[in-house]
């Protein structure tokens, strides 16, 4: 009879921490900072079709680091609740706190459920109130822990090197330009092994950036910052150096993996190559059909 | 909400419409999901009148009157019958009220959702189309007299001019051109605005144009209500352009509804057309 191997339910637990907090850090950060009239959220992004940031529902928005998939699920997860909420009740009756919650939940359930892998997620659920001081910013762990953050907070890859740009230029209550700039600077701040800084100008196309903006007058304080309104506000900054390429960056193949060249005379040579199956390795030719019989 | 945990539906991909979604998850929610005992049933809810329609160069208004009447009962006097869909387009509502207005909050649930899921917002004849489909789900109900007619108009940003669609109860979704109107006083509307409507109006033209049309509906159907000088109640009026959809203040519709009285002090059945 085998035994079971026994593992502790710390190791266990530890495990599956490690592994999550592993896929997390291979992203890149976010942002959030509270200025004036509401909250800004700031992330390097070179795609401009698949954000980090989103809004959620009038006043909320959404905001993650870690595996696209498994964020973008629990996004559209809480766009539908917010929604069915809003359409069962009224539209003032969705909080963040409420969706917090949800996600909370889930991500603890998930979590420690031995069935199921972890994910591999950070959030931000912001929510803006009628002024600063009712302004919330919750920030959900791969564990679901929920913690409450005040004025600014940073998760994903560097994220304690840009929270420690942030401690040191953080002032309550600044202008969206200061706040747009803070942000952008600090995502820019790095430190090398041997804790040597550097500051890297992000590209203006690398840069996705959104705000719950308190002064809109529609019911959706959620836009999204244009490029030209960016460029605007950020002002010269000097020459831009887009980020290193990441492990990651091109996952998904971007391109065929043996793209040598077909040598018809080597008989060791098996593979397709560029050239597609139905076609003469050689000369490239589509097959001809045979010849039909008379 | 269900439980701690969202349930496993909410976070299945694929469904990108709410009233898709909602019909899996609380069909109960649903406007023409309930079951009504047989008989007709017209007689027992408000009913929504007059809406019209008008584009111009660079957008399109609609504008509605304020009145619901259960029979000979004025049911109420500020009614809103106009109400923004999203932020290119607006719906105006004819028929039973209750259901309509909780049709039109399906509708604008409906193209919010498909915009935050998608990230981008649906075509005009996708939004046509939706509200189409929502008006087809409520044909058993129409069938015992709780009747909803929308009137449907916006911005296209792709075509670059304003649009409008009617509907007929079984889901029948129609095209306009210019200007259309429904609702009991519609007829009225319209033939008003057919000698009234011009090609080259300008915003405060075309209003002008559909509340003199609401004004005729008001002097020959008696369940549209005319502008109420006593109360100063008047027209909702939504203006859609290239900027997005706004509702004219009160005091900008007054004082054109205002200016149209005073016509009609003079000449009562309102400007005069040319003969050729």
């Amino acid at each position: 009879m085998s035994m079971p191997f026994y593992v502790s339910p710390e190791q266990l637990m530890k495990d599956r921490a490690d592994f999550a907090r592993k896929g997390i850090a291979r992203g890149r950060s976010v942002v959030t900072v509270q200025y004036a009239g509401g909250i800004l959220f700031v992330s390097e992004n070179p795609s401009q079709a698949l954000h980090k940031v989103s809004e959620i529902y009038d006043r909320i928005a959404f905001a993650a680091v870690g595996r696209y998939n498994e964020f973008e699920n629990l996004r559209i997860a809480g766009v539908r609740l917010a929604d069915m909420r809003g359409y069962a009740y009224d539209r003032r009756d969705v909080t963040g706190r409420g969706l917090a919650n949800a996600y909370a939940q889930t991500l603890g359930t998930i979590f420690s459920s031995g069935g199921e892998k972890p994910y591999e997620v950070e959030l931000f659920v912001a929510e803006i109130g009628d002024e600063a001081a009712a302004d919330q910013i919750y920030r959900l762990t791969y564990d679901g822990q929920v913690a409450d953050e005040h004025g600014y907070a940073v998760m994903g890859g560097a994220a304690d090197v840009v929270a420690s740009y942030l401690t040191e230029h953080y002032t309550d209550g600044t202008s969206l330009q200061e706040a747009v700039r803070m942000a952008v600077a600090a995502l820019g701040h790095s430190t090398d092994d041997k804790g040597a800084t550097t500051d890297r100008v992000i590209p203006l196309k690398d840069l996705e950036v959104a705000i719950l903006d308190r002064t809109r007058t529609q019911p959706r304080k959620f836009s999204r910052l244009s490029p030209a309104r960016l460029e605007t506000l950020l002002g010269h900054r000097g020459p831009a150096v887009a980020a290193p390429t990441q492990p990651g960056d091109s996952a998904p193949g971007t391109a065929p993996s043996d793209t040598t060249p077909d040598d018809p005379a080597d008989p060791t040579d098996q593979e397709s190559g560029n050239v597609s199956p139905l076609e003469d390795p050689g000369t490239g030719e589509p097959p001809t059909a045979p010849p039909v019989a008379p | 909400m269900t439980g701690p945990r969202l349930p496993a539906a909410f976070l299945q991909p694929g469904v990108s419409s709410f009233s898709e979604f909602l019909a899996e998850q609380s069909p109960d929610l649903l406007p023409g999901r309930r079951a009504i005992p047989q008989g007709q049933a017209g007689d027992l809810a408000p009913h929504g009148t007059t809406i019209v329609a008008a584009t111009f160069t660079g957008g399109v208004v609609m504008a509605g009157d304020r009145r619901a009447t259960m029979g000979n009962i004025i049911a109420q006097r500020d009614i809103e019958k106009v109400f923004p869909a999203d932020e290119f387009s607006a719906v105006g509502i004819a028929g039973t009220a209750g259901l309509a207005v909780e049709m039109v909050r399906l509708f604008q649930t409906e193209l919010e959702h498909y915009e935050k899921i998608e990230g981008t917002t649906l075509s005009m004849d996708g939004k046509a189309n939706r509200l189409a489909a929502l008006i087809r789900a409520n044909l058993g109900m129409a069938m015992q007299g709780l009747a909803v007619v929308p009137l449907f108009a916006g911005y296209d940003l792709q075509a670059g001019q304003g649009r409008i669609f009617s509907y007929d109860v079984t889901g029948g979704r129609y095209e306009e051109t210019a200007f259309h109107s429904v609702g009991s006083g519609s007829l009225f509307a319209r033939g008003s605005l057919k000698k009234l409507y011009r090609d080259d109006l300008d915003e405060t033209g075309c209003v002008t144009a559909t509340i003199q049309a609401l004004y005729d509906a008001a002097d020959d159907d008696s369940a549209t209500g005319g502008p109420d000088l006593t109360r100063r109640i008047f027209p909702v009026v939504q203006v859609i352009t290239a900027e997005g959809a706004h509702r004219l203040p009160d005091s900008d519709v007054a004082d054109i509804a205002d200016r149209v009285i005073a016509g009609r002090m003079t000449r009562p059945d309102g400007p005069a057309a040319s003969l050729t």
